[in-house]
């Protein structure tokens, strides 16, 4: 997966976006003084190395109605976790489903998964919708409901551009 | 970023339609709002005005590549910790002067302040998370992500 100078000025180039123009990729190339095909051939394979997850619209969930979300964590059995995970990941309100390390004593969820909704009691019923799923493969969960945003910085780019 | 929801009736049908195709993804051909238009019966300046004025009115938040930062050698951290009521604000503000911490959030929890540290270098976390330990003298608790298995959001519009 690895990337070369070209792209990294590709990437810094479109870090904002791309331009809503009939021709967005040609006026990348023309900004950078490179080729439209060129451009293009470059995204396409950091899309399937996995550079690039995917060129779309990301939708504010907020404005579309989905004000609610809560970080729930589960306490999942270690020989099933990766089984379900995806299961989890897969349902329709769940935006982020990650495996991470439990910090005993304390905090025994290993599954991750940040549920959104209109409301808060439609998050809790999606919150139910998951335990189901998991079953007895879950020892116990908690929600994590935010309370203040208290920095919000965009992810820099990093390393040697 | 607008965190209310539209007023009824900002979108019509069509709206509705390019923001549920265009989640989906862009084509990455020369004239990529020609294709979607057709797939749509709309014009190729339809879907691009319709896209400016979606931008323009906080139904999208952003029109472009979405990039793995960790595949492009980043490292990421979410850490969590447990800060007594009293400090709170003080501790928000050491935390938050740190430059490699990204998002930072107060949770209703017992550990009760959860960000995001982004560094160059996987040692870079670390550094991080032992420099907020000590201007704190608090636990930063450390949770690396270990497997993902879904990142991205699809809302019907």
């Amino acid at each position: 997966m690895s990337i070369d100078a070209t792209d990294r000025r590709i990437i810094a180039a479109t870090a904002g976006g791309l331009p809503l123009a009939p021709e967005p990729f040609t006026a990348v190339a023309e900004w950078l003084g490179l080729d439209e095909g060129e451009v293009r051939r470059r995204l396409v394979a950091m899309q399937a190395s996995g550079v690039i997850r995917r060129i779309a619209v990301a939708p504010n969930h907020y404005a579309l109605g989905m004000t609610a979300n809560g970080m729930s964590v589960w306490d999942v059995d270690d020989a099933t976790v990766d089984d379900l995970g995806p299961r989890v990941g897969a349902l329709d309100f769940v935006s982020h489903c990650y495996r991470r390390p439990r910090a005993r004593p304390g905090w025994p969820y290993n599954l991750f998964a940040m549920l959104h909704g209109a409301s808060r009691e439609e998050v809790e019923a999606k919150r139910r919708v998951v335990s189901d799923l998991l079953g007895p493969a879950c020892r116990s969960h908690d929600i994590l409901y935010s309370t203040r945003i208290l920095k919000k910085t965009g992810l820099r780019l990093t390393g040697g551009a | 970023m607008r965190r209310a929801p539209l007023p009824e009736g900002t979108l019509d049908a069509m709206d509705r339609a390019l923001l549920n195709g265009l989640q989906e993804g862009l084509p990455v051909t020369r004239r990529p709002f020609a294709r979607i238009a057709a797939d749509l019966g709309m014009t190729e300046c339809d879907v691009i005005d319709r896209v400016a004025r979606l931008r323009e009115i906080g139904a999208i938040t952003r029109f472009g590549p979405f990039y793995d930062a960790e595949a492009m050698g980043g490292a990421f951290c979410l850490c969590a910790m447990e800060v007594p009521a009293g400090q709170f604000e003080a501790v928000v503000t050491l935390v938050n002067a740190v430059p490699e911490v990204a998002h930072n959030y107060e949770r209703a929890h017992r550990l009760n302040m959860w960000f995001v540290l982004a560094c160059e270098t996987p040692d870079g976390i670390a550094a991080a998370a032992e420099r907020i330990e000590r201007e704190t003298v608090l636990t930063v608790l450390c949770f690396p992500k270990e497997k993902e298995f879904f990142i991205g959001f699809r809302v019907m519009a």
